[in-house]
């Protein structure tokens, strides 16, 4: 019999390809159409996030967090306001806690808003992306309010959150989260039905509950694969051991479901901010300890301590103590965590940033083999790839 | 949980600190201690969330190592912890769990551990021929190389760094702080005046 020689091309997908999510190189090996390997080349967006913390007050690292993943900047600062308080071991105010959920949530919507017109645009949708980058624009009006900032908001701080929410904030957020539902609806009914969506993404990308596990997979993209694990329900943290809410669950793990898991995610946070809003009630918004946060502007002008306090806040910072911890929080990504070694001086011995994306994307090669050079467009898409949290 | 987990051969400190566990472990039992925390029923430590490395080059065993483990089943997280010198390498867990691989290749770009029987150790984060390793403590901030599109060359260009200004790094910490004993006059600093 004669020998049939077979001939693998290697072609590199980006790292500028509008597809890639940033800038994600990715080699390729290709028999016909058929992937046989894929090789992710990260690093191209590095920054050294980690390094640059090391040389900063704890206050200045804050914005770096809102950074690394861009689309959902305030639960990142979350992961590090937990681990600074972890190591201080101060306890936030009650509305501080219901104010970072109410935030956390809307972050999580921003982000799935964001993801899922990106992913839909990925395999063929355009509509979709037009209707979310409106309905975005509302909820970062609530970021700018509060914070001044559309998305590095620098809000979440250690020991509270920087400013209280403007007044009339809460029944602002009340009449927009009356009509956000409507809005997922019409986004259903583009997408959920949709045949070519359904053509391109079921039964792609399938990971199975102990694979998703062993790759270290959190988030949605765990939850697709079957696991109901949602760290805001096995290891509440702030107001949500306060709230109630139902954690979605895939059932095969493919592109799908982990876009339906998002969908519902984004119910899910609806009702938990109306519960906030309801319980939410007037208070200090951080510690009154003014050797961590600083002390009110008017106080400033009328009280000498408060301005030595402001001022040493603003050179040295505060000390903290020393010790290690990890602290993780549910992103919109997945378990984004942060761990934190203080040497008992006013910067970070080390922070290291456990991204959920860094996992995610270490899974590609696994997903998309035997899968067509296309499905690699679909399957990134839908692990919510964001170049910022994986390169940091 | 700790009952189970001070039995296990090379585990030598179990330390409860704020709702978490510190463990320190002997370098050279590695791949024994992982699978046991793994396919032990009681631990079920299935998910590895990172490895990462704390510099401290004033010390004989210079790197901390540290692992953060996920148990999905008991719903705790424990931080194993490893000393080793600065030459010194240690048995990759990517037979254990998968997602150690970036993991591993990422710690050794940047602190320069080596993993002996990882698949493909390579750099990950840093730029093609990078050298050194960044998050040492003795690596400048700055870095020692910077690039700019060169445009007689049509491409981009490695050159020294050069900085404009000198590179400042500010102590701004008080003396003074830190101490613990009330001072005379002390009760005055707090509520407004």
């Amino acid at each position: 019999m004669k020998e049939v020689e077979l001939n693998t091309t290697t072609i590199n997908f980006g790292p500028q390809h509008p597809a890639a999510h940033g800038v994600l190189r990715l080699v390729v090996e290709l028999e016909g159409e058929v992937v046989q390997r894929a090789e992710p080349h990260i690093g191209l967006l590095h920054r050294g996030t980690e390094k640059l913390i090391e040389y900063k007050t704890y206050l200045q690292a804050v914005p770096y967090f809102d950074r690394l993943d861009y689309v959902s900047p305030m639960c990142q600062e979350h992961a590090f306001a937990l681990a600074t308080e972890n190591l201080l071991g101060i306890n936030v105010p009650e509305r501080a806690k219901y104010i970072r959920v109410i935030f956390a949530e809307i972050t999580r919507i921003l982000n799935h808003l964001l993801n899922i017109p990106a992913y839909a645009a990925d395999i063929g949708a355009v509509t979709p992306f037009l209707w979310c980058f409106e309905e975005r624009e509302k909820l970062l009006e609530f970021h700018e309010a509060v914070s001044g900032a559309r998305f590095h908001a620098a809000y979440f701080r250690p020991g509270g959150v920087h400013q209280d929410m403007p007044e009339g904030m809460e029944e602002k957020l009340f009449e927009h989260f009356k009509t956000l539902p409507k809005f997922i609806d019409d986004l259903e009914s583009l997408l959920t039905n949709n045949r070519i969506l359904r053509q391109r993404s079921v039964d792609i990308g399938i990971i199975s509950k102990s694979e998703a596990i062993e790759w270290g997979c959190s988030g949605p993209v765990l939850r697709s694969a079957g696991v109901a694990w949602d760290l805001r329900r096995s290891q509440p943290y702030d107001a949500y051991d306060q709230v109630d809410f139902e954690v979605p669950v895939g059932k095969k793990g493919d592109c799908f479901d982990r876009y339906l898991v998002r969908i519902e995610e984004m119910r899910q946070s609806i009702i938990i901010i109306n519960q906030c809003l309801n319980k939410i009630k007037p208070g200090p918004i951080s510690i009154e300890d003014n050797k961590i946060t600083p002390p009110k502007r008017n106080q400033m002008k009328k009280s000498m301590e408060a301005l030595i306090h402001h001022f040493k806040l603003f050179t040295e910072g505060y000390r903290v103590p020393a010790g290690q911890v990890y602290s993780a929080v549910e992103a919109p990504k997945g378990e984004f965590g942060v761990y934190l070694v203080s040497d008992g001086s006013s910067k970070p011995y080390r922070c290291k940033i456990r991204a959920p994306g860094f996992a995610h994307l270490q899974t590609l090669d696994h997903l998309s083999k035997g899968h067509l050079m296309a499905d690699i467009a679909a399957i990134l898409g839908s692990l919510d790839i964001v170049f910022g949290e994986i390169d940091r | 949980m700790i009952k189970f987990l001070t039995k296990i051969d090379g585990i030598n400190n179990v330390l409860e600190n704020n709702n978490l566990l510190e463990i320190e472990f002997e370098k050279n039992n590695i791949i024994k201690i992982f699978n046991e925390l793994r396919e032990n029923t009681e631990l079920n430590f299935n998910q590895l969330l990172d490895i990462t490395a704390v510099d401290y080059p004033s010390r004989e065993f210079r790197f901390d190592l540290i692992y953060i483990l996920q148990s999905l089943t008991k719903n705790k997280k424990i931080i194993l912890k490893t000393f080793i010198k600065e030459n010194e390498n240690i048995e990759s867990i990517t037979n254990i769990h998968k997602s150690a691989d970036w993991y591993e290749r990422e710690c050794y770009d940047l602190f320069g551990i080596e993993f002996i029987n990882h698949p493909d150790l390579r750099r990950i984060m840093t730029d093609y021929n990078f050298e050194g390793y960044p998050l040492r403590k003795d690596f400048p901030l700055t870095g020692h190389t910077e690039v700019r599109y060169d445009d007689l060359e049509k491409k981009v260009v490695y050159e020294p760094v050069k900085l404009t200004q000198e590179f400042r790094n500010f102590d701004s910490e008080s003396p003074w702080e830190g101490m613990e004993n009330k001072l005379f006059g002390d009760e005055k600093t707090t509520g407004e005046n």
